[in-house]
């Protein structure tokens, strides 16, 4: 039996993507296997570790609870569209670094895009404000505790700039 | 881990939606943000799926003075954020704020959660205690099916096959009113053990005319408790909550253990609600707001 395509048109980190894939195609594996942007990356693929978080017009969603067919016509932003267009690392993505919010790296591209868009609207959250923001991704190495000092890094250096 | 194949049809109105409804077979793809895991799971494997979200006029979400009305496609997160729902029935609030994490807030629906009648979610024990309705559509008709007759089991909604879900009505709180939402989980934005929704109102002269209670994961469906005769006594309530809950256990928790939440998640709402009540009736000042039919609900 052949599958039924669907023509799949996105905005990926600004650039204009096109694909054909089955209705079945899971946003996640688009991106990675038809777009070779693998720097989503997937866990679970059932929602509940938060490591394929990309943000769909903005707002973070689990890009493995999502098909691609659904997506077409909209901008995502992957992992990817984070740093500057001279590759310069994003306010996020350098608290990151700076506070070694990251060991095996598994889970952080679900973490640095749930966090972009939280701090976006909430630039200076309270510390129960960001435990709820990033309460959605799983981490199993750094014990949350360096994550934290990371968003509240990144506020800062939001602030700075 | 990966979805099993299916027809797909992107109706863009409501009409071309329940005609596709009508084939056999197909099913409803919302938010994705329950079936989505099945079908990766391979728990479900229908041969159509419907996808509404390029439907137009699904993502209506109208608060007015009767109530909250959420149309099919309005996320979690639009229910929570909307200033004018949180004023009509402060509760639908507090409960989406316990509806799984923000990522998921971003996507799934209001009525989804609805109609896949999960008997440990928050929004069914929500529209059970307010009473609220679903108005259901098909090719055959449209009809509102009331919140006592919507959940027929667990996962098990009174839906037709062909029938869509296009919206939910949450009605408004009375003058003098408060609610609460207490529930407790393993993990933070997971299904919880035990849960209660409770809504409290007051007569003119302050007394409690009428306290309500909906609960979550301690039945097979929604359950309804009218706490009226013992809302005045915290305990008398977290009692009468322990007798009528019917809960089974499970790896998380056993019967006994939900049995118990059931009952200082009772008590613990019920104080809260009560508290809001009066702080209410002090706003409203004595008779300020009577006979409005519920009108401007809780300020």
């Amino acid at each position: 039996m052949t599958e039924e395509t669907f023509e799949i048109v996105l905005t990926v980190n600004g650039v204009h993507r096109a694909a054909r894939a089955p209705a079945r195609r899971l946003l996640s594996d688009l991106l990675r296997h038809d777009l070779g942007l693998t720097g989503t990356h997937v866990g679970c693929e059932h929602g509940v570790c938060g490591c394929c978080t990309v943000l769909l017009d903005g707002e973070p969603v689990r890009s493995c609870l999502m098909f691609a067919v659904t997506a077409s016509g909209r901008a995502v932003t992957t992992v990817e569209g984070l740093a500057g267009p001279d590759g310069r690392m994003s306010p996020v993505q350098q608290a990151f670094q700076d506070c070694h919010g990251l060991q095996c790296g598994f889970c952080t591209p679900g973490f640095l895009c749930t966090i972009t868009a939280f701090l976006r609207d909430t630039p200076r959250p309270t510390d129960e404000e960001i435990l709820e923001a990033v309460s959605g991704n799983l981490c199993r190495c750094t014990g949350y505790q360096n994550i934290l000092r990371s968003v509240r890094r990144a506020s800062d250096l939001m602030e700075e700039s | 881990m990966k979805p099993p194949p299916f027809a797909y049809t992107a109706p863009r109105t409501v009409d071309a939606a329940l005609e596709a409804l009508a084939e056999p077979g197909a099913k409803v793809l919302a938010g994705g943000q329950s079936l989505i895991p099945l079908l990766n799971m391979r728990l479900a494997a229908p041969a159509r799926l419907v996808d509404i979200n390029g439907v137009a006029g699904l993502g209506a979400l109208e608060a007015t003075a009767a109530g909250v009305r959420a149309g099919a496609l309005v996320r979690h997160a639009a229910a929570g954020r909307s200033e004018g729902a949180a004023r009509v029935q402060p509760l639908l609030r507090r409960a989406v704020r316990h509806v799984a994490h923000p990522a998921v807030r971003n996507r799934g629906t209001v009525v989804g959660s609805l109609a896949h009648a999960d008997p440990a979610a928050e929004l069914p024990a929500v529209l059970a205690v307010l009473g609220g309705a679903v108005e259901a559509a098909s090719v055959r008709g449209r009809r509102t099916i009331p919140a006592g007759a919507f959940f027929a089991g667990p996962l098990e909604p009174a839906l037709a096959p062909d029938e869509l879900a296009v919206s939910a009505f949450f009605p408004a709180a009375p003058p003098r009113s408060g609610s609460a939402f207490a529930e407790t989980s393993r993990r933070h934005g997971d299904y919880a053990l035990a849960g209660v929704a409770v809504t409290v109102a007051l007569g003119a002269d302050g007394t409690v005319r009428s306290a309500r209670a909906g609960y979550l994961g301690v039945g097979a469906t929604p359950l309804v408790l009218d706490l009226t005769s013992v809302a005045a006594e915290g305990a008398c309530a977290a009692a009468f909550a322990r007798e009528n809950v019917d809960p089974d256990g499970d790896v998380h928790a056993s019967a006994d253990y939900r049995r118990h939440l059931a009952g200082v998640l009772t008590d613990r709402a019920l104080r809260e609600a009560t508290a809001e009540a009066l702080a209410e009736a002090r706003l409203d000042g004595p008779g300020a707001r009577d006979g409005d039919g519920g009108g401007g609900g809780a300020a």
